[in-house]
């Protein structure tokens, strides 16, 4: 079924980044699955998504529901610097997985994504606000706001489809570049939606009567603020947002989007609609940015439109390259990587060598951060193909040799 | 009429360096079939070069090691990162000058800071008076040095050994490397080539009338990227119209800002890539762009 016997779809061989293996069991793009953890996944039919019995004796499934409850209790225990970081890096990891549909799984080279997660990020204002600061606000429920925005950032992207469909390679990337000058263009212009240069207030999310801000609510003798109040939001989101993604990947959609970065002909002639999928892809993806943009607004509580820039969505590639291309796990890795990278050097800049603080002449924290994963990116290209997921994948095959 | 002409020499002029950096664009794809992202960063290389060395060396040889800098930094991406891909896969490559790109720019604008480093050309801000059109020597010598690189560049492409090398490995590297080219040479000339390219546009993007390099240089380089996808990435022709459609383009938007207002401030910068998706949306792969043929 592969069209290109030259690249080996094994998971021991290094293929390139962009063919990268899945990590999850169950087959994702062309190669043929492996019968024994996908029921009903034998002689090539695909195991229906999502419904793999979790199994009491395999370590992963404890080793998940750890993953899963230990960060229930973070907010009790760490202060509101950590949680911060950590939410900035769950909004990253939810916009990193959209680029990883996109580009990872779809092959599809995309700059823009910076863009929508403006249009999340400042839809969510324009909907959410009540008009107080003399700008735009509709004054809508605040979680029907977080929705349409949401929605917003998927029509933008299914505006741009008559080029995201057609286009592919390095056109696409680029024709995408423009997206976020146009952005940017707007957010500096057009003032009553965006407040200019200086941007807009984000107002607090209001969910069932309770609102994540910083009046304090004492849980457990902790005072909850907006952060840890967040926190929770944002894991639901993340969590949601992870599983809905799983579930297109590992299904009829996730192989033709695979088939697609493969071989575009063949998927054609395989009977995939290739355009269509191309666009909806796109949509998808600028959707997830904009939940990202969303959460990020929340966190920052003010969106300005100096951070929704080139570096964005540069950095935003940079996650899913060093995470490994084509798999959830591999959009969240990166993301926590280039997230919590710069936060941490910030925080220890007094204890490591080599970094001083902004404005004295040595090298910043920051941009410490954009050494460290500017060459993450080229060495994981070169030298770890299929990035951080797929590591934690190997490891997995050679603990576990009857598996393969 | 005069501020129409005006605008439109100064636009061709804009273009033409546009051209030189979508041409060094050009070669590299045609060479290695690699997108290279960090043609900004190898811009801002040679202009940081220039800027710091001319005060103490003068202009002319500031300018000499700005091109050999940039030059050979263009040669060592190659040398250290790209040729150590075994894969094939081409796009694969693309987002490796990304990561390269980051680590490029981190460190030159760490260098450049908050300040806008002067470039210490001959010309300064004087303007040729043509009855009522006026024109800045700058805009003229950038034209002029545009015209006479690209014109040398062409016919080096067409008549040299280096040129036939380059052209044949174009067309098909397997073949090419059959017949004896040497695939290495050419991808690092061709970065080389582009590197040089690179740092002469810089200096004309940042002489008169703007008051010289700084970070936001490396934005007014990505201009350039329109420019060689609405020419067409394989074709050198279409890095020169694209070029000079561009610079016309931004040059008419900000000539006539003030009659556009309502499209908000800052239109220039904005133009090259709304003329961009324009052409995008007719012709997808670009005005002189071979329409991707496959074989199944």
């Amino acid at each position: 079924m592969s069209e290109n016997p030259a690249v080996p779809q094994r998971p021991t061989a290094p293929g390139g980044p962009l063919r990268p293996e899945s990590d999850e069991p169950a087959p994702a793009g062309l190669r043929p699955p492996s019968g024994t953890r996908a029921p009903g996944g034998r002689r090539g039919v695909p195991a229906p998504p999502g419904r793999r019995r979790a199994r009491l004796t395999d370590p992963r499934t404890y080793v998940r529901a750890v993953g899963v409850v230990l960060p229930l209790a973070f907010p009790f225990y760490l202060d509101r610097f950590w949680l911060q970081a950590g939410l900035f890096a769950m909004a990253a990891a939810i916009g990193a997985i959209g680029i990883n549909l996109l580009t990872g799984a779809t092959g599809q080279l995309s700059m823009g994504h910076a863009f929508f997660l403006a249009v999340g990020a400042y839809g969510y204002c324009v909907f959410a606000a009540d008009g107080g600061d003399g700008l735009t606000g509709l004054g809508l429920p605040t979680w029907l706001a977080a929705v349409l925005a949401v929605l917003v950032a998927g029509v933008a992207g299914g505006l741009f489809s008559p080029i995201s469909g057609r286009l592919s390679g390095a056109y696409l990337g680029i024709a995408t570049l423009a997206l976020v000058f146009i952005g940017q263009h707007v957010m500096f212009n057009a003032h009553d939606l965006t407040g200019g240069a200086n941007g807009r207030d984000v107002p607090p999310l209001n969910l069932f009567g309770l609102t994540f801000d910083d009046r304090e609510l004492v849980v457990a003798d902790v005072p909850f603020g907006s952060a840890e109040k967040l926190w929770y939001a944002g894991l639901l989101a993340l969590l949601v947002g992870a599983q809905f993604a799983r579930g297109v990947l590992r299904g009829r959609p996730g192989r033709a989007m695979n088939a697609i970065r493969d071989h575009r002909i063949a998927a054609g002639v395989l009977g995939v609609p290739v355009a269509r999928h191309r666009a909806a892809v796109f949509v998808l993806s600028s959707m997830y940015a904009g939940l990202a943009g969303v959460l990020l607004a929340l966190v920052f509580q003010r969106t300005v439109p100096d951070y929704f820039g080139i570096t964005l969505s540069l950095d935003y590639l940079a996650m899913i390259v060093i995470g490994g291309l084509g798999s959830v796990s591999g959009a969240v890795a990166g993301a926590v990587f280039v997230s919590l990278l710069p936060q941490l050097l910030t925080r220890y800049s007094d204890a490591l060598p080599f970094i001083s603080a902004p404005g004295t002449g040595g090298i910043a924290p920051g941009e410490a951060a954009r050494f460290l994963y500017g060459a993450a990116v080229v060495l994981v290209v070169l030298f770890l193909p299929g990035g951080l997921a797929r590591v934690a994948a190997r490891r997995r095959v050679r603990t576990e040799p009857g598996e393969q | 009429m005069s501020t129409l002409a005006e605008i439109l020499l100064n636009g061709l002029s804009l273009g033409s360096v546009y051209a030189l950096i979508a041409l060094g664009f050009v070669v590299i794809f045609r060479a290695t079939e690699v997108v290279n992202f960090a043609h900004a960063s190898l811009l801002l290389a040679g202009g940081y070069i220039t800027a710091t060395l001319h005060d103490d060396i003068g202009f002319w040889p500031a300018l000499l090691a700005g091109i050999a800098g940039a030059a050979l930094v263009g040669a060592a991406v190659e040398f250290l990162v790209m040729r150590r891909y075994r894969g094939s896969d081409h796009s694969v490559l693309a987002i490796v000058t990304i990561g390269v790109d980051i680590l490029l720019t981190t460190e030159l604008t760490r260098r450049i800071g908050t300040d806008v480093i002067p470039l210490g050309d001959p010309w300064g801000d004087a303007v040729l008076r043509l009855g009522p059109v006026s024109l800045a020597h700058t805009r003229i010598a950038a034209f002029v040095a545009a015209v006479l690189l690209i014109g040398a560049f062409l016919l080096a492409f067409r008549y040299t050994s280096w040129g036939v090398a380059m052209r044949a490995a174009a067309e098909s590297s397997e073949t090419a490397a059959l017949m004896g080219v040497r695939l290495g040479r050419v991808s690092l000339s061709a970065w080389a080539v582009a590197g040089g390219l690179a740092a002469v546009a810089a200096l004309f993007l940042t002489v008169f009338p703007t008051p010289g390099l700084e970070r936001a240089t490396s934005l007014a380089a990505l201009k350039a990227f329109p420019a060689a996808i609405l020419g067409g990435l394989d074709s050198t022709t279409g890095a020169l119209v694209g070029g000079l459609l561009v610079g016309v383009t931004e040059s008419l938007a900000t000539g006539y800002q003030s009659d556009l207002t309502f499209l908000g401030r800052g239109l220039g910068d904005l133009a090259p890539y709304l003329v961009m998706v324009a052409i995008l949306l007719i012709r997808p792969a670009g005005l002189f762009g071979t329409k991707e043929l496959a074989r199944v």
